[in-house]
């Protein structure tokens, strides 16, 4: 079985072999190193004119890669830790994803950020955030995250052939994790439905009468389905679950087509929920003309991630977190 | 330079008439870097310009009635009145408005270019209160270590709005390019001649070598940094008026050319602004959604 991981190092491949215009650049990519997370392993081998490592200057990365893309060619950057992009948000947010639409669609910036994010690895408050919230809601710039319900490798050579910027984010647990096969394993009795082609969106349904939709992304979607399981062998909730592969711009249509069945929402992201990604969505449907939706939102707490397990699975969503809300929501 | 010189002049005047919103940084003083350097570019080399970048963009060959459409957030501007003054797009010329955030855009396409062997160099500008910022001196490791064609010219008007150089720039100018090995040329003159000659070495330099390198010009701007935000003595000011690039040069011409060329300006910018000036603002149909 193929790990998302490698799922992802062919992506980058196929994107490499297929067009000579796609360059990867960051830190300690070489072989026999390939990267601090492996994604790059095996590529500078087989493409040493287009992978280049580079000194630690994650701004400038992302800068030269704007200026590569706005002459032809169709860079990847790797930031190391996703804690790093704090680095890049000028060039993200005042560079790369103004100049197509500022130049009146005379340009096109077509990069690919990647990096790796998230906890519960002992890495502590600088290695183990989820900071893709900054980057969500900018105009201009698409966030992506891959799961194990979609192919990661389609997902990323997708974002690689996109016209526009991408910031892709890789949870850190997600590598080892293994590509579902729908009706198989931990998703015997699951229905799943796809909502669009490039960037899709997974409704996972466990019945035709959903009592709860989950919105989730990426990992966290390997902690709701266990919870998903749970709920519905402990109480027969029938949860509904909607994994995103894109985070930015937001599509409502999926979701709200399941609430308008369930009428329990509850969100569950990495990042710290104040403020963050599920906000953005309950209030969405507060706007929407779905009537009496409940809602919960669960994400980290706010305080910077301890390094110490006890501390950080506290403030990091655990399973049990998630199972309290449901049946919180479900009163 | 008289273009730049009365187009800047104008965009003034409409400025305090109250006739223009927003903002905008006169190149005036400066003119003979532009018109200098450019003289030895190809057609096709790369520009990225900053903030103070109409002359800039006059030098390059930019249309001045497509610029007073755009300043004046014109439909029919450069980029549709999107930019505005510090946001600009014409072919190979590029400009935006954060101090040192386009340096390493610049060598990025720099980089591009040598990949797809096209001969291209990139001239990126960078004002004296803009090596303030960490991201050229990434920029200037990665040129020198990838051996990356792109100019870096440094116009050093002596001031970063109303900073004077003293107290924002330690140590000199060429040193911050000696430490990364880029090669430096530095030129002390208003005149567009030598301003010429000297950006020649660097630009062949560039080109020959598919190297970096670094044009320090001493320069000095007669209007204020943007508008009405002056603090220089006026004596300053006036001492260094007596090395203005546009009397410098003036005085190798004839008199009657010299009205000859003041006359046809007059012509080209009344032209430039009162076309503009009958144009129309984008409307809302002008929004579709950024991605899809
Ligand atoms: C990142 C950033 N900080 C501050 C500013 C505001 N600002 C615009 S121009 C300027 C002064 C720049 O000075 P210098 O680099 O010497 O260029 P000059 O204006 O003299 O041409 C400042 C502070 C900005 N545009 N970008
Ligand atoms: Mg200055």
């Amino acid at each position: 079985m193929t790990t998302v991981l490698q799922h992802l190092t062919d992506g980058l491949t196929r994107s490499m072999e297929g067009d000579k215009r796609v360059f990867l650049l960051g830190e300690d990519l070489l072989d026999p190193y390939g990267g601090a997370f492996k994604v790059t392993r095996g590529i500078s081998t087989r493409f040493p004119e287009r992978v280049l490592t580079t000194p630690i200057s994650e701004a400038a990365i992302v800068g030269i890669a704007t200026g590569m893309a706005m002459r032809g060619l169709r860079p990847v950057v790797e930031i190391m830790f996703g804690d790093f992009v704090t680095l890049i948000m000028d060039q993200v947010i005042n560079h790369a994803s103004k100049f197509r639409w500022v130049y009146n669609n005379n340009v096109s910036v077509p990069i690919v950020v990647r990096t790796p994010m998230g906890g519960r690895r002992g890495y502590g408050p600088t290695h183990s955030q989820s900071l893709e919230k900054l980057f969500l809601g900018i105009p201009g710039v698409r966030v992506l995250a891959p799961n194990t319900i979609g192919d990661p490798a389609l997902l990323l050579q997708n974002a690689i052939a996109d016209d526009d910027p991408v910031v892709f984010i890789e949870h850190k647990l997600l590598y080892a994790c293994h590509r579902l096969e729908i009706g198989k394993g931990d998703l015997v009795d699951g229905e799943v439905e796809q909502f669009g082609e490039r960037y899709p969106t997974y409704n996972i349904r466990f019945s035709s009468k959903p009592q709860i939709s989950i919105a989730t992304y990426g990992y966290n979607f390997e902690i709701v389905r266990k919870v998903a399981l749970e709920v519905l062998y402990e109480r027969e909730i029938f949860t509904e679950i909607i994994v995103f592969s894109q985070l930015s711009p937001f599509n409502l249509m999926p979701l709200a087509e399941s609430l308008s069945k369930s009428h329990h929402l509850l969100t569950v992201e990495e990042g710290s929920s104040n403020l963050g990604w599920g906000s953005e969505i309950a209030a969405r449907i507060a706007e929407s003309d779905l009537n009496n939706v409940k809602i919960r939102r669960v994400g980290a707490l706010d305080f910077p991630i301890a390094n110490t397990k006890t501390l950080e699975d506290l403030i990091l969503p655990s399973q049990s977190v998630i199972k309290k809300a449901i049946y919180d929501l479900m009163e | 330079m008289l273009l730049i010189r009365r187009f800047e002049e104008r965009l003034l005047e409409e400025f305090s008439s109250g006739k223009l919103a927003g903002t905008t940084h006169a190149y005036i003083g400066q003119e003979a870097n532009a018109v200098g350097i450019f003289d030895v570019l190809h057609k096709d080399d790369i520009i990225f310009s900053n903030h103070r970048c109409h002359g800039h963009y006059l030098a390059y060959g930019g249309d001045p009635y497509l610029l007073a459409a755009e300043v004046m957030g014109k439909s029919t501007g450069l980029v549709g009145g999107r930019g505005g003054s510090q946001h600009i797009h014409l072919r190979n010329f590029y400009s935006n408005g954060i101090q040192g955030g386009i340096v390493p855009i610049a060598t990025g396409m720099a980089l591009a270019e040598k990949y797809i062997k096209s001969k291209r160099i990139t001239l990126v500008f960078l004002g004296d209160g803009t090596l303030g910022q960490g991201i050229i001196y990434e920029s200037f490791n990665f040129a020198s270590l990838w051996n990356i064609p792109v100019l870096f010219v440094v116009e050093n008007n002596r001031y970063a709005q109303t900073t004077p150089i003293e107290i924002a720039v330690a140590g000199n100018i060429p040193d911050r390019f000696k430490a990364f090995g880029i090669n430096t040329w530095e030129c002390n003159s208003t005149d567009v001649v030598k301003i010429r000659e000297d950006s020649e070495q660097a630009v062949n330099f560039v080109r020959s070598n598919m190297q970096p390198a670094g044009l320090i010009l001493q320069t000095y701007r007669f209007a204020a940094h943007s508008k009405g935000d002056d603090f220089r003595k006026p004596e300053e000011i006036a001492s260094n008026k007596k090395s203005d690039p546009l009397l410098i040069h003036g005085n190798r011409l004839e008199k009657t050319d010299r009205e000859m060329a003041e006359s046809e300006i007059t012509w080209i910018i009344n032209e430039a602004f009162s076309r503009a000036d009958q144009d129309p603002y984008p409307g809302s149909n002008n929004l579709p959604p950024i991605l899809l």
